[in-house]
This record gives C-alpha cells, sequence and structure tokens, in this order.
C-alpha cells in the first residue's frame, strides 16, 4: 500500500503524482527520445542514399540501415513513448498510485534489453531483412528473439496500466469516468495487446524456426499474422496521438471536449474497428477474396476513418470553442490567428494535427482501397504516406506533449528556448515535405526499400523519368532539414534534462504551458457542447474537399492502365 | 476538460452542437461513398485483381514456365541470355521472380487478354509493371492468375519492389507489348 | 452546469447510468470486444481463407 509520502503534488498543474510513476514516465521517456536519436540518425543515412545524387551507403549498409531506421523509430521510440503516456494517463491523470511499480521495472528492461539484442542482431550485419522480416528470408535468430522480449516487456506495461485503472477505481481517486484523455489511452492500450499478442503468435514460431525446429513458415499466413501486429502498433501511435492532442488542447487552452459522448464513441468505433485496416497490407496478395479485402480494408464501411473525420473536427472544434469563450470571437478565425504560434506544445501540436488529416490521412485511404493499391503497393508512396501518419502524426505530437513534460515533471526550464520555437516547424515542414516528395515519386512507380533507382547493375535497367530523380532529390532536401529539426528536439530534451534551470516558482511568462490547476480556471469543466464552431467547420470542409478531389483523381488514374480481372 | 474526468456524472445525455452533428453525417455518407466504390468498380470498372490462386510448388512452377517458353521463344533479349517468349494471343502466360531476375521477358500483342501466371521460386518479390505502375505481390508456393488486357504497345519493365536480399535493387525483368 | 469538481452537474445522484456510459466505462468489456472483433474478422477468416487456397491441379 502507498501513503501520501509516496506522492508529490506538482507545482505547475496541481496533479498528484506518484513517486514510482514519476520514475518511470521520465525514464521511458528519456530511453524513447535516445531511441529517435539512434533511429533517426538511420534515417538520414537512408534518405542520403536514396537522394540519387548523393547515394550515400553502400547496398549492404543501406538495408541494414533501412531494417534499423523501421525498427528503431516506428518500434522502440513510439512504444516507448507510448508506455510513458500510458503511465501518465493511468496514474498522473487519475491521481491513483501505479499498480505493481516493480512489474513495470521489469517490463522497462525488457523492452530495452529486447531492442538492444535486435540492434545488435541488425548492426552485425546478418539480419538485414527489414523490420517486417517477411519469411522465407531469415534472419539471426536474436533478431526475433530481441523483438520478443521486447514486446513482452510493452505488454507488462499494457497490465500496469489496467491495473492502474483498478487500483484508482477501487481507492476512489476520482469520481464519475475517467478523463476523456485516459479513455484514448485504454483505447491504445487495448489495442497494444491485440497488436502484442499476434505479435507473439507469428514470431515465436518464425524464431523456432530460425533456429531449426520448425521446417517450414507460409510466407502469406506469416504476412497476413505479422500485420495484425504491423498495422495494429500504428493504430496504438493514433489512437495515443489523438489523446495527445485532447490533452494538449485542454493543457494549452483548458479546453473541454464538445461533447463527451461523441468523442468516447469515436474511440470505441477505434477499439472496434481500426484493427481490421491489417488487411491494407495484403491488397494485391495471391489467395485472399475481395470480399475478405474490402471488408477489412475499410476498417467495416470505412467507421475507423469516420471515427478520424470526428476527432479531426472535435479537437480544433474544442480549441476554438475554449478561444471564443475568452473573447477571440471575430469573424471565422481570430481564435486561430491568435494562438500561441511561437509555443512549441502549440504549433507542434497543430501541424500534427493538420498534416496528420491532409498527408497521412488522405493518402492512407487513397492508398487503403482495394484497386487503388494496384498503384501504389510497395512503392515510395508508401513511405510517403506513413512518414504523414507516424512522423508528421504521431512524432510530432508526442514532441509537443514533451514540451510540455519534460519541464514539469523534471521542474527546469527548456536550454533552447528560442530554438524551441522554431522546432516544430523545421521538423514539421521538413518531414511533411518529405512525405510528398515521396509520394510524388511513388506515384511514377519508385519502388520503397530500394538501393539503386538507377539500375546501374541491372541486365535490363529500367530508366526512370527525371522528374523521379528530382522528387528522391528533394526528398532527400527536405529530409536534412526535418533532421535539424529532430536534432534541435533531441538537444533541447536531453539539454533540459541535464542542464535545465531549476524552475523559479513565481516566474509565469504568459506563454508558458500550464495545466490550470483547479477546474474553476475555465467556468465549468463540463463539455462544451453548447458552443458553435463555424471555424473549425470551414476546415474541416476544406479538408473533405481535398479528399474527395484526391480520391477521385487516383481513380482516373487506375482507370487508364491495362485491364486487369 | 480533457484531463479531468467529465464534470457530470450522466454525460452521455448531453445534447450535441448543429455543426458536430452536421459534419457527422456527412463523414458518414462519404465513408459509405467510399465503400462502395469499390464493389462499384467489380461491376464497371476494367481494373480489378482476380481471386484466383493456387497452391504450386516451385519446381512445379518453373516447369511449366520453361515449358511455355520452349515452345514459344522468338529470340534473346540483348545479350543477356534471357529468352523473348511470344506466346500465342488469348493463352496462359508465365513469369516467374527468382533471386534476382524476372524469367523470361515476355512480348505481348497490344488488346489481347492473357491469363498471367505469377509466382516465384525463393523468397518473396515484388512484381512491379512500369511506368504503368502495377504492383502485384509474388509468394513462393503461391500462383497467383490475372488476366491482363495491355492497352498501348511499348516496351514495359518488371521491377522489383519487395526488398529480395542483396540484389533486389538488380532485379528488373521486361515486358514488350507489340501491335499486331 | 456545476462548477464544483466531480459535481453531479444536472443529474440527480439517484438516475441510472445509460446502458453505453456503463460500456464505455468499463476498461476490461472494452478490452474484450477490441480483441474479439479483429480476431475473428481479421484473423480467423484470413486464415480460413489461405488455408482453403486450391491446389494447383
Ligand atoms: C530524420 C527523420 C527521418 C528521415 C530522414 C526518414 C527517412 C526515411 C526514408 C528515406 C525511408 C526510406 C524509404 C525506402 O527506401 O523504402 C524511411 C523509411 C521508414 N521510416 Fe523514416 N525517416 C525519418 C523519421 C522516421 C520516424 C520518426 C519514423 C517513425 C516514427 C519513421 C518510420 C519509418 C519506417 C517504418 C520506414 C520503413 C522502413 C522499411 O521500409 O522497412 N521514420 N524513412
Ligand atoms: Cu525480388
Ligand atoms: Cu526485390
Amino acid at each position: 500500500m502507498s501513503n501520501n509520502a509516496d506522492f508529490r503534488i506538482c507545482p505547475d498543474t496541481g496533479f498528484k503524482i506518484h513517486l514510482p510513476a514519476d520514475k518511470l514516465i521520465k525514464w521511458n521517456a528519456v530511453t524513447a527520445v535516445v531511441f529517435l536519436l539512434v533511429g533517426g540518425i538511420f534515417g538520414l543515412g537512408v534518405a542520403l542514399t536514396r537522394w540519387p545524387a548523393v547515394h550515400l551507403l553502400p547496398a549492404d549498409w543501406f538495408y541494414l540501415a533501412l531494417t534499423a531506421h523501421g525498427f528503431d523509430v516506428l518500434l522502440v521510440w513510439m512504444i516507448f513513448f507510448e508506455m510513458a503516456i500510458l503511465y501518465f494517463a493511468g496514474a498522473v491523470l487519475l491521481g491513483s498510485r501505479l499498480a505493481a511499480p516493480k512489474v513495470a521495472w521489469v517490463g522497462y528492461w525488457m523492452m530495452l534489453g529486447g531492442a538492444l539484442i535486435t540492434n545488435i542482431a541488425v548492426l552485425r550485419g546478418d539480419s538485414s531483412v527489414m523490420f517486417t522480416s517477411y519469411v522465407p528470408m531469415q534472419a539471426a535468430p536474436d533478431f526475433y528473439l530481441g523483438i520478443i522480449i521486447f514486446a513482452v516487456g510493452a505488454l507488462l506495461g499494457c497490465f500496469v496500466f489496467f491495473g492502474t485503472l483498478v487500483i484508482a477505481k477501487q481507492e476512489k481517486t476520482y469520481e464519475g469516468s475517467v478523463p476523456l484523455v485516459t479513455f484514448g489511452a485504454i483505447t491504445a492500450a487495448i489495442i497494444a495487446v491485440f497488436t502484442i499478442a499476434t505479435g507473439a503468435i507469428i514470431l515465436i514460431p518464425t524464431l523456432l524456426w530460425s533456429v531449426g525446429y520448425v521446417g517450414h513458415i507460409d510466407s502469406v499466413m506469416y504476412k497476413v499474422v505479422w500485420w495484425a501486429m504491423g498495422h495494429s502498433s500504428q493504430q496504438i501511435n493514433v489512437a495515443a496521438h489523438i489523446a495527445v492532442w485532447y490533452a494538449l488542447a485542454a493543457i494549452l487552452f483548458g479546453a473541454k471536449p464538445l461533447s463527451e459522448k461523441v468523442s468516447r464513441m469515436a474511440f470505441l468505433l477505434y477499439i472496434l474497428f481500426l484493427q481490421l485496416a491489417s488487411a491494407h497490407h495484403l491488397l494485391v496478395e495471391p489467395g485472399l477474396s475481395s470480399e475478405f479485402k474490402i471488408f477489412n480494408t475499410s476498417y467495416a464501411i470505412y467507421l475507423a476513418v469516420l471515427a478520424s473525420m470526428i476527432h479531426g473536427l472535435t479537437v480544433p472544434g474544442s480549441v476554438e470553442a475554449a478561444q471564443r469563450k475568452k473573447g477571440f470571437t471575430n469573424g471565422l478565425f481570430e481564435w486561430l490567428r491568435k494562438a500561441p504560434w511561437g509555443n512549441p506544445s502549440f504549433s507542434g501540436f497543430a501541424l500534427s494535427l493538420v498534416m496528420f488529416g491532409f498527408l497521412g490521412g488522405i493518402s492512407g485511404v487513397m492508398m487503403g482501397t482495394e484497386q487503388l493499391n494496384i498503384i501504389t503497393h510497395n512503392t515510395m508512396y508508401v513511405p510517403g504516406h506513413f512518414h504523414g501518419t507516424v512522423v508528421v502524426g504521431s512524432t510530432l505530437a508526442f514532441m509537443a506533449l514533451a514540451y510540455w513534460l519534460v519541464p514539469v515533471l523534471w521542474q527546469r526550464e527548456l536550454v533552447f528556448p528560442g530554438l524551441a520555437k522554431w522546432q516544430p516547424y523545421l521538423f514539421g515542414i521538413g518531414m511533411g515535405l518529405a512525405s510528398v516528395f515521396m509520394m510524388g515519386a511513388g506515384t511514377l512507380g519508385v519502388p520503397r526499400r530500394h538501393w539503386d533507382m538507377s539500375f546501374a547493375d541491372a541486365t535490363m535497367p529500367y530508366d526512370f523519368p527525371g522528374a523521379a530523380h528530382l522528387m528522391m532529390g528533394l526528398n532527400g532536401i527536405a529530409a536534412l532539414i526535418g533532421g535539424i529539426g529532430g536534432t534541435i528536439f533531441i538537444l533541447n530534451m536531453v539539454g533540459t534534462i541535464l542542464w535545465g534551470k531549476p524552475k523559479s516558482k513565481a516566474a509565469a511568462e504568459p506563454e508558458k504551458p500550464a495545466a490550470p490547476a483547479q477546474p474553476t480556471v475555465v467556468s465549468g469543466y463540463g463539455s462544451a457542447g453548447t458552443m458553435a464552431v463555424p471555424g473549425t467547420f470551414t476546415l474541416a470542409m476544406v479538408f473533405l474537399v481535398a479528399f474527395v478531389l484526391y480520391y477521385f483523381v487516383n481513380w482516373k488514374y487506375l482507370a487508364g492502365v491495362w485491364g486487369l480481372s | 476538460m480533457a484531463i479531468f474526468p467529465p464534470a457530470q456524472r450522466i454525460w452521455w445525455k448531453e445534447p450535441i452542437e448543429r455543426s458536430e452533428i452536421l459534419w457527422i453525417t456527412i463523414a458518414l455518407v462519404w465513408s459509405l461513398i467510399l465503400f462502395f466504390m469499390m464493389p462499384y468498380w467489380h461491376l464497371v470498372g476494367e481494373q480489378n485483381l482476380s481471386n484466383e490462386a493456387y497452391r504450386i510448388k516451385p519446381d512445379v512452377f518453373a516447369e511449366r514456365t520453361e515449358a511455355m517458353a520452349d515452345k514459344y521463344t522468338v529470340r534473346e533479349e540483348g545479350d543477356t541470355g534471357t529468352p523473348v517468349v511470344h506466346p500465342p494471343a488469348g493463352g496462359d502466360i508465365y513469369m516467374l521472380a527468382r533471386l534476382w531476375e524476372w524469367w523470361p521477358v515476355l512480348e505481348l500483342e497490344k488488346d489481347q487478354t492473357y491469363r498471367l501466371h505469377l509466382s516465384s521460386v525463393d523468397w518473396v518479390h515484388g512484381f512491379s509493371l512500369l511506368p504503368e505502375n502495377i504492383n502485384i505481390q509474388v509468394h513462393p508456393e503461391y500462383e497467383m492468375v490475372i488476366t491482363v488486357t495491355p492497352n498501348r504497345a511499348g516496351e514495359y519493365s518488371v521491377v522489383c519492389n519487395e526488398f529480395c536480399g542483396i540484389g533486389h535493387h538488380t532485379m528488373v525483368g521486361k515486358i514488350y507489348v507489340v501491335d499486331k | 452546469m456545476s462548477d464544483e469538481a466531480q459535481g453531479d452537474g444536472a443529474n440527480p445522484v439517484d438516475e441510472p447510468i445509460p446502458f453505453m456510459q456503463q460500456v464505455l466505462d468499463n476498461p476490461f468489456l472494452l478490452l474484450f470486444i477490441g480483441i474479439t472483433v479483429p480476431t475473428v474478422f481479421y484473423l480467423i477468416w484470413g486464415v480460413m481463407e489461405i488455408v482453403s487456397i486450391p491446389i494447383a491441379d
């Protein structure tokens, strides 16, 4: 049992923070950032190699770096940070003690150990199989082993989160329903449990196969089950970063959800249907029926897309409602113009929201359409799409949260506030452009995971149009800009933790992000449902028009290619 | 606020603002359109992948491919040693993927329809027909049969776009489409 | 609407919680359906289809 000595009161927010949770959040977040650095360096190496004029790495190093990049950023950075979010949304937001901190630490060390084992296997050079490791191509056994250990560690973290929910309810640390942000975290954790379970189902036999105990693994079966993990893990990111959006809207603006009911139902649609989209990866695979493909790739009639479109309205809508209440009521957009664009927590959040929708969301739905997948599958369009989701969407949202969370948890001032102001723009716009250029290259057919688009060593080389080479060059430049942005983020985080000035209690700059400790700061905190949000609605309609046009343009493009049936 | 529990014990009955309801309705309609485009295209569109697939032993598939090549080879592709095969229009044609080539080179006739059989004899590969940008996954031990109708004459390349080891970027094949 | 923290708002304390709100307040029920739905529609359906692919003649 815990007593009050195990808690501290956060001077900025008034939250009651369980000390073991505090420490776990910090360690998970820091470890995440370190792996973002490692993975980001590999990413730059990859981008500079794919820039035809630079062609930085030799072929074997390129495939090695690409394997490490995918693993370190997509799995390690994201999931470590998500553990921090789960502990935050569980213990801190509910004012509860964390269930079984020891188990959480075992989970942490397993994740770290697993990540290191797999990284070593990759760096050794005998496991450059991409993080998807499609059989029958084989990696060294420790490549699979590391991922399994990592995943089990993450599963322990999810159990600790669910346990914390139980404790908070039993000990009545809150009343009524959990906060919406915690509900979003529950959504992420549920998807995580499915993700990890399917990961175990497929990776354990694959490990046994790699050491010779299992004779054969069917390659289509592998892909079906692997993507139940691989795609669902992306859905953890989506659910988590939407929870982060709601949190940032509340922290920065005191925003209330437009409607608890609508936002929670949208999360419920995620819980029900988001994971079906694993079928996105199987649309041009042999042997799966169109019925299976259509039902699953559309998340059962696009109900999860509906949910995302709802969040896309309610998150900025709650900001608009809060701003209007503060008196920014002129015209459609005064509330937006007068937002704190110099605060990296806000600019990161805003860019993440807009680019996730326009770049990641629209392209994802297009590419996930059964027939349209034919003209995008495995081209650069695919990395273009997911750098629009997981990089400028999730990663940027997590960065925005970190700008608030790190100074608050460590009680230190940011070391480079001036640079931090620019960071979300550099990273967001750099990687946003990279995403666009990759999609452009993919539209011209440039393959993903490919060392040499000039085919210098091929016996029957294919000549890509100049525009394709140009796209990959521009992608390299954009990646450099994004890389500078990423570096500033990491410098700021590590610098703040190591050398940041302790926060002085009195100094409260107007732009400082801080959650109002008392709900009285905003008048009541029920839903803001009766406020009209015309500005957000207008933006949403702009989004819809872009979506509709882009979607049908691609059908037109498809209609021109060879007949297939 | 979203970081605190809802103020009301019962939030389920709160009214929803009109613009929110309107947006949900619009989004739902759009979701339905997105969904029905797929079955609709199966009915009226000309680009749909067939669901025809078989399990097949790699050596059996290789044999069938070679049988086609033995019968219909018309020349060799440059000095690559790869045969160019011109099978009769309307028939079954085979393309085999292996580390790191697409075999053989095919020569097809414009506006004719063929049953294209694709499979791999070793690892997973990616059939990417350029500049058309038609992309299909190719697995070992599975044969996928697609009816194709080339609609323009010209020289096409087949690039591998699934990572298949260190020679992946050299794996390029060819398809010619000729006027009859 | 009440301004008090954790107030009961407009609802009298004895009004029963609506069914859907109870569902949304139950994380373990949600966990169960969140695992069952993709397992049935994606995993089991997908695996069944692969298993039933015919052998080439
Ligand atoms: C400095 C930042 C980054 C740069 C320059 C970068 C660049 C790239 C490039 C050029 C590719 C290669 C595409 C190919 O050849 O197929 C790639 C792949 C990928 N990136 Fe990034 N990226 C960055 C950050 C991230 C982050 C933060 C994430 C995830 C959170 C991410 C996830 C991935 C994944 C999953 C792949 C696919 C790997 C594969 O095909 O196996 N990237 N990235
Ligand atoms: Cu290949
Ligand atoms: Cu390949």
